[in-house]
């Protein structure tokens, strides 16, 4: 799993020395502590997706609820400019929770397959950003200076959005290192009949995985909404799609079980480096579309490829044992 | 080409010329040789037992004989002419056909689709000619002695007729070898005898056979002849008339096993678990018994007779509709594994692979995984005491591993198994059921589980073991209740023990439920 990581680390870096040899100023210090703010968004939303994979399942209204929670705290701050940021992340974290427990409860207590479940959402919680905005943008002068400043603020050196991103990187990491129920995520997907005989409620380990997807998606409606000064009911659309190619990229398995901080972070990255760097080499952006998707087939056979020679060693070992 | 290492006398009874024969197969995995030099022939009408431990190269054979693995080294002769199997196809075209533990057939295709599919009759218009279809299909059934209608879905018959459908499948592809891997692991008694018939009938057609099995009873009663293996090499050949169990064994093990069971004192303490009128609405009516520590109460019935079912229901995996559960003389509810786990009753499924092993886990974490409150504070895991923990159960069952760090996957079938029995050792566990304790594994591990157990209940642990398996049950158990249909039949104590009177409870022969 380590060096599957590490060949990831070595083709970004690559890629970055490549890229620079033509345009030296994209790997300045400055350009990629850019392209890494660029990225955080996309890494938070990826290390909640990877949860839930984690428990063989999938979040596919992680952006559908960054878009809902992103009006309704753009919303809140046009209509009271007087209400503390902190109190509007605060709104934002409990509705993308409460956004993903219903994600969560569906698989859980209703035993709605997970993609049929987040389908649902995802075109309910679109839904109900345009019955809640009517249709209608927020736009960057209805909105609060402190609403718009906050992810561009800098702290040390680097843009709070940044420092926000790290944070959840750690806090994602000690959850799933550090703590039972990160371990019951991996137990989950990678045995669900072992983990029941184990102890596990494999179906309440599953809506907490949707819980923290959700949450982390609600955190990103504001930073989003407030990084772009803009709210309307597509924000973020198809975002989704990045955010599972970026775990299925950082060599998390669809089938569950299987999957990395580290790794997630650096699938999002290799995307992050991409969507940068084509605008700087003067090339298409759909060129962007067809490079994310190599690199998905990409991964997922090289994956595929590490499970099956794992498949021959337990044959190898199992015939001396 | 490689010389075996241990040469036999030539194969008496060899004036049939073989069929199918490999000389000098050699296969390497990364690093690992799992056959180095062996041969097998096989002959028209003679049953060939494959024997050997687990490890010993079996499946990797006939993965080699069905196309699966290309040898390193060595040929197949097939009519003794050298030929190569490519693919599963090539070998299903000359003519060799496998019928797996887990039969691999199509649950929601019909009878006849499964027996026919990929080479079914067609029409002139190339489409599937169903009346053909159906009425080959009934040929084949008949042939095999199967009464069953052609038309019906494979998922509403029983282990035993699928069996029979694969057979019928081997027949209708016109096999002229025909390889049964554990094709008894998981059928009755009954059903194994219908097994048999078929096996006498497919010897009756001329077919080449190669039987699996780790067991040497019916490896005595059906085979013609038998090849041993061990880590790899070719240990011998011969017809069965020419060799004693003990003989085989000693060729199989490298050692002769004398005592097959341990001794053990037989002294129970206090009663630790009752059960009372444990019902389930579909599985299991009114069971009740008591547990005491030390003890060993052995399940002994058929497949199906609601065992498994039974422990899953004390273990809270399913909920009973009646019935009370005492531990220690206080009643208990349990409502799920982990009430089970926290009373102290462990459940060791039947199928270790599946319902106990998490393969992408390191083997410190699959062992922690039940105990992770107690190596865990203030909510968070402690990675020192979780390798502690699992330092002490797995060294404890002499677990082979490189590092506890490794991937579960990265180890043998029976290491993991070993993981996942010091899984439910490190929960401390005063109730321990083990469902088939050794199921499908070799003697050798056998008398290891067996050991185990006894030392086990040395301990004040308090043991249910299910098993279908007679030798076991009478060998191990202190008490035995025998299920069949759902319901208690007989309880034996130690003494009262007689594998007869065991067999007819379970079949229920002339005793009244």
């Amino acid at each position: 799993m380590k060096s599957r990581e590490l060949l990831l680390a070595v083709i970004i870096v690559a890629l970055v020395g490549l890229i620079a040899t033509r345009f030296p100023a994209f790997a300045r210090p400055a350009n990629l502590a850019n392209v890494l703010n660029d990225t955080s968004i996309l890494i938070m939303l990826a290390l909640g997706q990877m949860a839930v994979i984690l428990t063989k399942c999938i979040d596919l209204s992680v952006a559908a609820n960054l878009a809902l929670n992103g009006m309704v705290v753009a919303m809140l701050n046009a209509t009271f400019p007087g209400l503390p940021i902190p109190l509007l992340m605060l709104v934002a974290l409990c509705l993308g929770a409460a956004l993903g427990a219903v994600n969560g409860l569906m698989v859980w207590k209703l035993d709605i397959p997970p993609i049929v479940a987040t389908l649902g959402t995802l075109t309910i919680y679109r839904g109900a950003i345009f019955v809640l905005s009517g249709g209608a943008w927020v736009n960057a002068h209805e909105m609060s200076p402190a609403f718009k400043a906050l992810p561009r603020a800098s702290l040390a050196g680097l843009p709070v959005l940044t420092w926000i991103a790290i944070v959840a990187i750690l806090a994602v990491w000690v959850l799933l290192t550090r703590t039972p129920l990160g371990r019951a995520f991996y137990a989950a997907g990678g045995n669900p009949h072992a983990a029941i005989y184990t102890g596990i409620d494999v179906g309440r380990t599953r809506c907490a995985a949707y819980i923290l997807s959700g949450a982390l998606a609600g955190i990103c409606g504001y930073l989003w909404v407030s990084r772009y000064a803009v709210a309307y009911v597509d924000v973020a659309g198809g975002f989704e799609l990045d955010v599972i190619a970026a775990c299925v990229i950082g060599g998390v398995s669809i089938a569950g079980g299987i999957g990395s901080v580290g790794g997630a972070i650096l699938g999002a990255l290799f995307l992050g480096v991409i969507k940068n760097a084509l605008p700087v080499i003067d090339i298409s952006p759909f060129w962007q579309l067809a490079i994310s998707g190599t690199a998905i087939i990409a991964a997922v056979a090289f994956n595929a490829r590490a499970e099956r020679t794992k498949g021959r060693v337990i044959l190898k070992s199992a015939e001396t044992a | 080409m490689l010389v075996s290492p241990v040469t036999e006398a030539p194969a008496p009874g060899a004036e049939r010329a073989a069929v199918l024969a490999l000389e000098g197969i050699a296969k390497s995995f990364p690093g690992v040789k799992a056959l180095d030099g062996v041969r097998l022939s096989l002959h028209p009408g003679e049953v060939t037992a494959l024997v050997g431990e687990n490890g010993a190269g079996k499946s990797t054979i006939v993965k080699i004989l069905t196309g699966i693995h290309q040898p390193d080294e060595g040929a197949i002769l097939l009519d003794g002419q050298p030929v190569r199997f490519a693919t599963p196809h090539a070998a299903a075209d000359a003519g060799v056909t496998a019928i797996h533990q887990e039969t691999v057939l199509f649950d929601d295709l019909s009878v006849a689709e499964n027996i026919y599919l990929g080479h079914a009759p067609r029409t002139r218009l190339g489409l599937i000619d169903w009346r053909r279809l159906y009425a080959q299909a009934r040929e084949m059934l008949a042939r095999v002695g199967a009464e069953i209608d052609p038309t019906a879905r494979l998922r509403d018959l029983g282990i035993a007729n699928k069996h029979l459908v694969a057979v019928a499948r081997a027949l209708s592809i016109d096999a002229r070898v025909v390889i049964m891997d554990e094709p008894t692991a998981a059928l009755s008694h009954k059903e194994i005898t219908e097994l048999y018939a078929l096996v006498e009938r497919l010897k009756a057609e001329g077919k080449a056979i190669l039987f699996i099995s780790h067991k040497f009873d019916e490896i005595f009663r059906i085979a013609d002849r038998y090849t041993v293996f061990r880590d790899g090499r070719f240990i011998g050949e011969g017809a069965i008339a020419d060799v004693s169990e003990a003989e085989l064994v000693r060729m199989m093990v490298g050692r002769s096993i004398d005592a097959i069971f341990p001794a053990r004192a037989h002294e129970t303490g206090d009663e630790i678990l009752r059960v009372e009128g444990y019902s389930h609405p579909t599985e299991f009516d009114s069971i009740s018994f008591s547990l005491r520590r030390g003890e060993i109460l052995g399940f002994y019935g058929l497949v199906g007779a609601g065992r498994s079912e039974l422990m899953q229901a004390l273990f809270g995996v399913t909920r009973p509709s009646a019935g009370s559960v005492t531990i220690d003389g206080a009643p208990v509810s349990i409502r799920s594994p982990a009430d089970a786990i926290a009373r102290g009753i462990v459940y060791v499924p039947e199928d270790r692979g599946a319902q106990g092993a998490i393969r992408a886990l390191p083997i410190f974490q699959n062992v922690t995984l039940p105990s992770l409150n107690r190596t865990s504070r203030h909510g968070f895991l402690r990675l020192a005491e979780e390798f502690r923990l699992a330092r002490d159960y797995t060294r404890r069952l002499d677990l082979r591993a490189a590092s506890l760090d490794q991937e579960l996957a990265q180890l043998s079938g029976g290491n993991q198994q070993k993981v996942v029995i010091a899984k439910w050792l490190a929960t401390r566990p005063r109730v321990i059921v083990l469902d088939e304790p050794t199921k499908g594994i070799d003697i050798g591990s056998k008398a290891a589980v067996h050991e185990f157990m006894a030392e086990l209940a040395a301990e004040g642990l308090a043991v249910i073991m299910v098993s279908s398996e007679i030798p076991e049950i009478l060998g191990m158990s202190d008490r035995v209740i025998v299920m069949r249909e759902g319901r208690m039949v007989a309880e034996f104590p130690r003494d009262g023990l007689d594998p007869e009177r065991l067999v007819r409870a379970a079949a229920g022969i002339g005793t009244k439920p």
